[in-house]
């Protein structure tokens, strides 16, 4: 059988700070969280300010102390609020479109399809519109495709609808859209060349925040031959340029390892 | 071949930046710090400018080596800073005299009501195109003679110099006490008070009004030229260019023309509009202010509505009322109503300035009903911004007697959809963002480039500007004259709350 490893003590010990400010109705200081579970203080320190980065404790500016903070009730909601992500992104994503010539899109999800969060035209002032706001199909889209492959619940919430047909090379079979996210997951990125629109193809790269959940995705797109050599394949230069403005925004957002 | 890039400098109220930019104007590296703000009483804020030099010091190398590059591949340095903010120094030992006392700053508010009721008060705006107001720089130079024993004597000997901070960092890299060139360009004289509009010199009548001796005040240089090389820091390097933040973007911008304006969003909101090379005096409250000057080509003016508060707004809806946590959530939770449900916000914090310049107006938050959420508010912050914005371009029309075609954006708040599509609405008029969010840097660099033929001219640097974003108006034009109405009717609501004395 496979070694597995035994409880994590700090996160056991989180949760423990998590129970107890749940319980009393006021805020607790340091000394009396780590009194309260024979913690030292500077172990307790040290997990009440993780705690903090990641949103669950709030703390007090004028008293010091702690209680437990907005993000835990909206666990299952909004981890980053869209218009933040569009603020903390829009230098790297405005370089994006300088460097590769193409226009970039920020998606997140949304009920099995992709948000358009933010839009940055193509850098060569034709009449484009912005279109943020927009939903675009997930299977059928290079952001799409980054989001299914990092996001389980996506992923199920295509399980039952149909994938519909856009172009011959629209991928309709949920297992041929399987094996392109794992292929996904495996590079770090993903491509999509005439599936949702003849003519054109799009590249992306996965937004990732603390701890590398993965909170939007970012490519570019534009006419087929621009984005792919004559063999259909993404150009390998534009792939770099994608990957590195994902990493550097996901960086800002506090994506260490990344 | 080996690539050379041009730097600049951005010396901001909350931090310096350092960039490098490569021929295409895109961005190549970027180092930053942040200085300390001082708040010694209300209304006061100052800066250690010694700190602020020690910053450039640090982040200059520091944006070379990110780029894996060194001080001769630099073409040439620009330099763009927060304007007004008075920093004076001891020529001898290079130490500021006190803080640097910051625009923001309204300990003078009793010294211009004082200078305000002198008979020959009028003459200031004719000569140097600003009202009296506390924003400038010259009552601050009084405010610390008449509080420092001494100083105005040291003054008068040339021993203590005056400067903004461009002044002050050039006189650093260029040596300091040893052998600093102590200049300023056209664009922060013109921010003084004591500079003559037209002949673009120091004016000995505002000179004497404000009772500045000129022995203490830089050299007034174009906005493009080679002041000098820099001795420290990046030794060797070309210093080829100044500008008030606010002007540097609008060259980032590219508004060469006539009839160009931008404007930009940040803690506060500046709108600048060429108006060519004749100075356009206002009768509509707004500023007239050099735009840039080019080498030994003429000035260009630039007419200017300066709104003190916009994304501060923002911050106080987080920070004082912690209805948000973060400033891009304001857009969030004013999505989740479809209109501000009647309430309108006018954020007079310190009085306010361009069209109305009134310091004794205060904030007010009007239309309140049980009605009301947290979401109507926070459209009603943003709201202010496209009405503020409004009020200044209806100022800026009358003015120049051009209509404005097409607002060019650039700042903080261009992030916000929501005040991008209400701003286009309100103005009637399309909103424009381009891909180079630090407009002020660019500017700077532009200007730096050009002096030393990096770039060749201005239809160059026309050709790297590109459209981002756009938002095209859509609100039906009754609706947007009963809102306007109801703006306008706020506003009026605000004025005369301070009374003298109740301070
Ligand atoms: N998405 C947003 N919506 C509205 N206001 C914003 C948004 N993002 C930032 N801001 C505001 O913009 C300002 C920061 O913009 P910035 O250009 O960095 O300003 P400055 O250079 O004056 O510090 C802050 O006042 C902040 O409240």
């Amino acid at each position: 059988m496979a070694y597995v490893p035994g409880p994590v003590q700090s996160i056991e010990r989180a949760a423990a700070i998590l129970r107890l400010l749940a319980r009393g109705s006021g805020r607790l200081g340091v000394s009396e969280i780590a009194g309260s579970l024979g913690l030292a203080r500077g172990t307790a320190h040290g997990l009440l300010r993780t705690l903090q980065g990641v949103g669950f404790v709030e703390q007090d500016e004028e008293t010091g102390k702690y209680q437990l903070g907005a993000a835990l009730l909206h666990l299952g909601t909004s981890y980053l609020d869209v218009n933040e992500l569009r603020s903390r992104a829009i230098n790297w994503a405005d370089a994006l479109a300088a460097r590769s010539g193409e226009a970039v899109r920020i998606g997140t999800t949304l009920d099995g399809k992709v948000l358009v969060v933010h839009h940055v035209f193509r850098p060569d002032d034709t009449l484009q519109a912005l279109d943020v706001g927009a939903l675009l199909p997930a299977h059928a889209t290079a952001l799409g495709k980054v989001l299914l492959a990092y996001d389980a619940n996506a992923m199920a919430a295509l399980q039952d609808t149909p994938l519909e047909l856009f172009c011959r090379r629209t991928i309709t079979q949920p297992r041929e859209l399987g094996r392109a996210l794992v292929e996904v997951r495996e590079m770090g990125w993903a491509a999509e060349v005439e599936e949702f629109t003849v003519g054109e193809a799009g590249l992306a790269a996965p937004i990732r925040g603390q701890g590398g959940l993965v909170v939007g995705a970012m490519g570019i797109s534009g006419a087929v031959e621009r984005l792919c050599d004559p063999r259909g394949r993404p150009k390998p230069t534009l792939v770099t340029y994608v990957r590195d403005a994902a990493r550097a925004v996901s960086r800002d957002l506090g994506a260490s390892r990344w | 071949m080996v690539e050379r890039y041009v730097m600049s400098v951005d010396q901001g109220t909350t931090s310096t930046r350092c960039i490098l930019f490569d021929h295409g104007g895109r961005l190549v590296s970027v180092t930053q710090r942040e200085h300390k703000q001082h708040f010694p009483k209300p209304g006061w804020v100052e800066h250690d400018a010694m700190e602020i030099w020690r910053n450039l010091e640090r982040i200059a190398p520091e944006a070379l080596s990110h780029a894996g590059a060194t001080p001769d591949q630099v073409a040439a340095l620009g330099i763009a800073n927060q304007r007004e903010t008075t920093v004076l120094w001891d020529r001898h030992s290079g130490r500021p005299v006190g803080r640097a006392v910051v625009w923001q700053d309204t300990r003078t508010d009793s010294l211009v009501d004082e200078l305000a009721a002198r008979p020959n008060a009028d003459m200031v705006r004719e000569r140097c195109g600003l009202p009296l107001a506390t924003y400038f720089s010259a009552t601050r130079v009084r405010w610390l003679f008449d509080h420092t024993p001494g100083l105005r004597e040291r003054a008068e000997s040339g021993d203590v110099l005056f400067g903004t901070m461009e002044s002050w960092l050039i006189w650093n890299l260029t040596g300091g006490p040893d052998g600093g060139v102590h200049i300023t360009d056209v664009t922060n004289a013109s921010r003084t008070l004591l500079m003559n509009l037209t002949t673009l010199a120091w004016d000995d009548d505002l000179l004497a009004f404000f009772d500045v001796p000129r022995a203490m005040l830089p050299d007034i240089r174009p906005s493009t030229e080679t002041y000098g090389r820099a001795s420290r820091v990046l030794p060797g390097v070309r210093i080829a260019a100044a500008l008030g933040d606010q002007q540097a973007a609008l060259f980032g911008q590219t508004c060469f023309a006539p009839g160009e304006a931008k404007c930009t969003y940040g803690t506060g909101s500046f709108l600048l509009l060429n108006t060519g090379t004749e100075p356009v005096r206002s009768t509509h409250g707004l500023l007239t202010t050099v735009g840039y000057q080019i080498d030994k080509e003429p000035a260009v003016y630039a007419l200017e509505g300066s709104i003190a508060i916009t994304g501060a707004l923002v911050q106080w809806f987080r920070d004082g009322l912690g209805l948000i946590a973060s400033a891009p959530e304001i857009e969030t939770l004013a999505r989740t109503v479809e209109d501000n449900g009647g309430c309108y916000i006018v954020p007079a914090f310190s009085g306010l300035f361009a069209p109305y310049w009134r310091s004794e107006a205060r904030g007010i938050i009007v239309g309140l009903t049980s009605y009301i959420t947290k979401g109507h508010l926070a459209r009603a912050v943003l709201e202010a911004t496209g009405w503020q914005t409004r009020e200044v371009v209806d100022a800026m029309n009358a003015d120049s007697g051009l209509a404005l075609k097409a607002l060019k954006v650039d700042g903080g708040m261009t992030a916000d959809n929501l005040l991008m599509q209400f701003i286009a609405d309100v103005l009637d008029v399309p909103v424009i963002r381009p891909m180079a969010a630090e407009t002020v840097s660019l500017g700077a660099a532009y200007a730096a480039g050009l002096a030393v033929g990096y770039w060749a001219d201005l239809e160059g640097l026309r050709r790297n500007w590109h459209r981002a974003a756009q938002w095209l108006p859509s609100m039906d034009p009754g609706r947007r004259e009963t809102e306007y109405d109801c703006w306008r009717r706020a506003v009026e609501r605000t004025f005369d709350w301070m009374k003298p004395g109740n301070t």
